[in-house]
């Protein structure tokens, strides 16, 4: 058993390390004292940061170096942001789109678009958005509305609405799953399409959250008229371009955040400042229930990087531990609240704000039945659920659900 | 980083797993309930095995492994309810070739039977060493102990100690006049020992209760934290015990899920046999992740073993009461009943929550650890 670094391993470390010492005076400041306040003034220097990541090769490292990247494997992209953590810097702004949608347009996009988007995306000069859910299409990813039809001079209409879409406000980019043939099974009738975020006819709007804040947003289609060479990966052949996309985001989750900052000693300094609470049995056991479910979280961390070395995929606790995380999560807000009391959920107190933060966090990524059907049918093997909506046209199967709807 | 078996760690859990298919635990486990004399002898498996000397360093006889290779055997051992002495037997030899003990060889080679008599070390809120209780909340102090050069005299009962009642030497930890803890080996026939043998639910795990009354034994050069190692020892070979029984009960339950239908479907479909059962996937994985931080603590991280090992216990011993519960769940009304080995499985959770402190008190030590600035020292590369 061993946590160090192989050779090379170490080696890149060091020069990891070695730029970001020297460049670490250059990057932001946007938690705790000191910390940038205006929006506009976050957005201008986080970008800037990003660039000045992606020069350095700390920003998608894992991509092919033709693109930009450093072509680096998965540990090693861990190295990079272990070292980022420990120098207290933050990451990169355009986590979605470097994370998944570069990535998608890598794998399905043509090499025009992978020239013409991959660049200003990486250095931040052009931020992305994720175009997927709908209202009525979140588990069901498959059952998106958003119609985009053929013109005759080849470009497309677009029309609908989308959901959840982060960095919707400031994205020049989106990549957007759209229904192209409604006279076929819903996850045959889909196309992927890269959408200017400044066409006419697009309308973005906040969605505030528990907490007053609008982290994402809804983003609406009236006569979107995009280009004839927007398709990603052929027309019809959205739903294999948006797995492409799920599988990245799965990766970015279990291996950069699956903590998401939650750890165990932050939650133990709130405890200790009420010495009644530090000595009640009952807090304490709470306490140390989520504790050590939140331990075993870093520890699984650990162990996905040790397959991942070995070359074997990360095994069934690699996905589990967002649902361990964020329910020790939400324990320990209500427990913390319970000691503090109403003073707890002051707006400006971090405890209130994380509590509000984390119901939505449940669903984030897929929500966690989803998840545990997920790891149920393909880790475990438990047979699926009888569905009702294969091989039925998807125009056929909405006409039945508004049938079948109270009227 | 590299978290995986060694080849020898991968050869020593094949060789418990196969010293244990020769033997019929899981039968012995349903028919001791009835018959005493059902449940085999596994000190002779064991000091074959060469688990008796396992901990024990090379130049007193023994095979100078670490714990983590100790819960490979227990986990095995959990997967079949095998009823070896490991939780007495292994922490006796650890601390008597630690503590200088002549009999440490003897101990190692099997040819002497030694047992540990559990002892708690303190924590803020129960600043003080303490031993099970024959009844009730209350923690009795540990054993007084008269330190007398080489000799020590204790008095005062344990109750509960695994595998205390087949033992020919026992370990004893008692506190002296100043509340420090000290160490002695104990002959179980010595004068003023009185060992009460006995088991309750789970007939795979022999207990004891043992008053010592004025009884003398040999002083073992042991500090406090040595002395604490013990403990922890035991916490983390339950939990490895435990990890083991729910990876069996997890497969038990996806077999039928997927075999038994109700309503025209596999029961497996329905999400609600199929999260439950996921439940026990997850508390499973995060118990093996904390066990092998466990294996960690004791080869490289000394200052954690009391957390990690604590860690490990807590979410162990929760995820095994789970899992004994939803299998019992997963399987309808037969899972209650003799026709099925659900039973076993529960009836080992019972015990095992409420043993050597139950994983209650690991819980407690957790949040002990972390209150009081003892938590992990993460460093990267």
């Amino acid at each position: 058993m061993d946590l160090n670094d192989t050779p090379e391993q170490a080696e890149y470390r060091k020069e990891v390390r070695a730029w970001l010492d020297a460049n670490k005076a250059d990057a932001p400041i946007l938690q705790g004292e000191g910390a940038l306040t205006d929006p506009d003034e976050i957005l201008v220097a986080h970008r800037a940061w990003q660039g000045k990541l992606a020069e350095g090769g700390l920003a998608g490292a894992t991509w092919p170096k033709e693109y930009g990247g450093q072509g680096i494997g998965p540990v090693e992209s861990v190295v990079i942001s272990q070292e980022m953590q420990e120098a207290g810097v933050p990451g990169i702004l355009d986590v979605i789109g470097v994370g998944m949608l570069g990535p998608t347009i890598i794998a399905h996009g043509s090499e025009e678009q992978k020239q013409r988007y991959l660049g200003p995306l990486l250095h931040a000069d052009e931020i992305w958005c994720q175009m997927f859910s709908e209202p009525a299409a979140g588990s069901d990813l498959a059952a998106v509305q958003t119609r985009a039809k053929h013109n005759d001079d080849g470009t497309w209409t677009l029309n609908g609405q989308k959901v959840w879409t982060t960095n919707a406000q400031f994205a020049a980019y989106g990549l957007i799953l759209a229904r192209t043939n409604p006279d076929i099974p819903k996850h045959k009738g889909m196309t992927m399409f890269i959408v200017p975020m400044d066409a006419e006819g697009i309308t973005v709007r906040g969605l505030r959250q528990i907490s007053g804040e609008a982290e994402f947003n809804e983003v609406f289609f009236d006569d979107v008229v995009i280009d004839a060479d927007s398709v990603v990966g052929g027309e019809e052949n959205g739903w294999g371009v948006g797995l492409t996309t799920l599988m990245f985001e799965r990766l970015a989750i279990g291996l950069g955040s699956s903590s998401f900052g939650y750890r165990a000693t932050r939650f133990a300094e709130a405890i200790v400042a009420d010495p009644v609470a530090a000595s009640d049995h009952e807090v304490r056991h709470n306490f140390g229930e989520l504790a050590s479910e939140l331990e075993a979280i870093r520890w699984t961390g650990y162990r996905s990087i040790s397959a991942l070395r070995d070359g074997q995929i990360p095994g069934p606790e690699f996905g589990l531990a967002k649902v361990t995380t964020v329910n020790c999560a939400v324990r320990a807000g209500d427990l913390i609240a319970d000691i503090i009391g109403p003073e707890a959920l002051d707006e400006e107190s971090e405890w209130a704000y994380m509590i509000s933060f984390l119901p939505g966090l449940k669903s984030a990524g897929g929500t966690e039945e989803i998840l545990r059907n997920t790891i149920g049918e393909r880790v475990l093997g438990l047979p699926p659920e009888p569905r009702l909506d294969k091989g039925i046209p998807f125009s056929e199967l909405r006409a039945k659900e508004k049938e079948g709807a109270p009227a | 980083m590299n978290l995986g078996l060694s080849d020898e760690q991968q050869f020593l859990r094949d060789a418990a797993a196969d010293a244990f298919s020769r033997v019929k635990t899981v039968e012995a486990a349903r028919e001791a309930i009835e018959d005493d004399s059902a449940l085999p002898n596994m000190w002779p498996t064991a000091a074959e095995a060469g688990w008796l000397g396992l901990l024990v360093s090379e130049e007193n006889g023994g095979a100078g492994l670490g714990a983590y290779d100790a819960m490979l055997i227990a986990q095995e051992a959990g997967k079949v309810l095998a009823g070896v002495p490991l939780l007495g037997a292994l922490p006796a030899s650890m601390l008597l070739d630690m503590g200088g003990s002549d009999k440490t060889e003897a101990v190692a080679a099997g040819e002497l039977k030694a047992s540990w008599l559990p002892a708690c070390p303190p924590s803020s809120l129960e600043p003080r060493w303490t031993v099970e209780p024959v009844e009730g909340m209350a923690r009795p102090d540990a054993p007084a102990a008269t330190v007398d050069g080489d000799s020590v005299t204790f008095t005062g009962t344990v109750g509960w100690a695994p595998d205390a009642g087949e033992a020919e030497l026992l370990v004893v930890i008692g506190v002296d006049s100043s509340g420090e803890p000290v160490a002695a080996a104990v002959d179980a026939d010595a004068s003023g020992v009185t060992v009460e043998a006995d088991w309750r639910y789970d007939a795979t795990r022999r207990l004891a209760t043992v008053t010592l009354d004025g009884a003398s034994g040999t002083k073992l050069d042991l500090g406090a934290e040595q002395i604490a190692r013990a403990w922890y020892l035991v916490q983390a070979l339950i939990a490895s015990e435990s990890v083991g029984t729910m990876e069996a009960a997890l497969e038990v339950c996806l077999e039928y899920a997927k075999e038994r239908y109700t309503f025209g479907r596999a029961i497996g479909s329905y999400q609600a046999i199929k999260h439950g059962i996921v439940e026990i996937l997850r508390r499973l994985e995060n118990s093996k992740s904390l066990c092998i931080y466990t294996g960690f603590a004791f080869s490289d991280k000394p200052d954690e073993i009391a957390y990690a090992a604590s860690c490990a216990r807590s979410v162990a011993g929760a995820g095994l009461d789970f899992t004994a519960r939803q299998q019992i769940a997963v399987h309808g009304g037969i899972g209650a009943t003799w026709e099925h080995d659900a039973p076993l499985t529960f009836r080992r959770a019972q015990l095992n929550r409420r043993l050597v402190g139950g994983h209650g008190m690991s819980t407690d030590r957790v949040a002990d650890e972390l209150l009081n600035g003892r938590g992990p020292v993460v460093s990267v590369g």
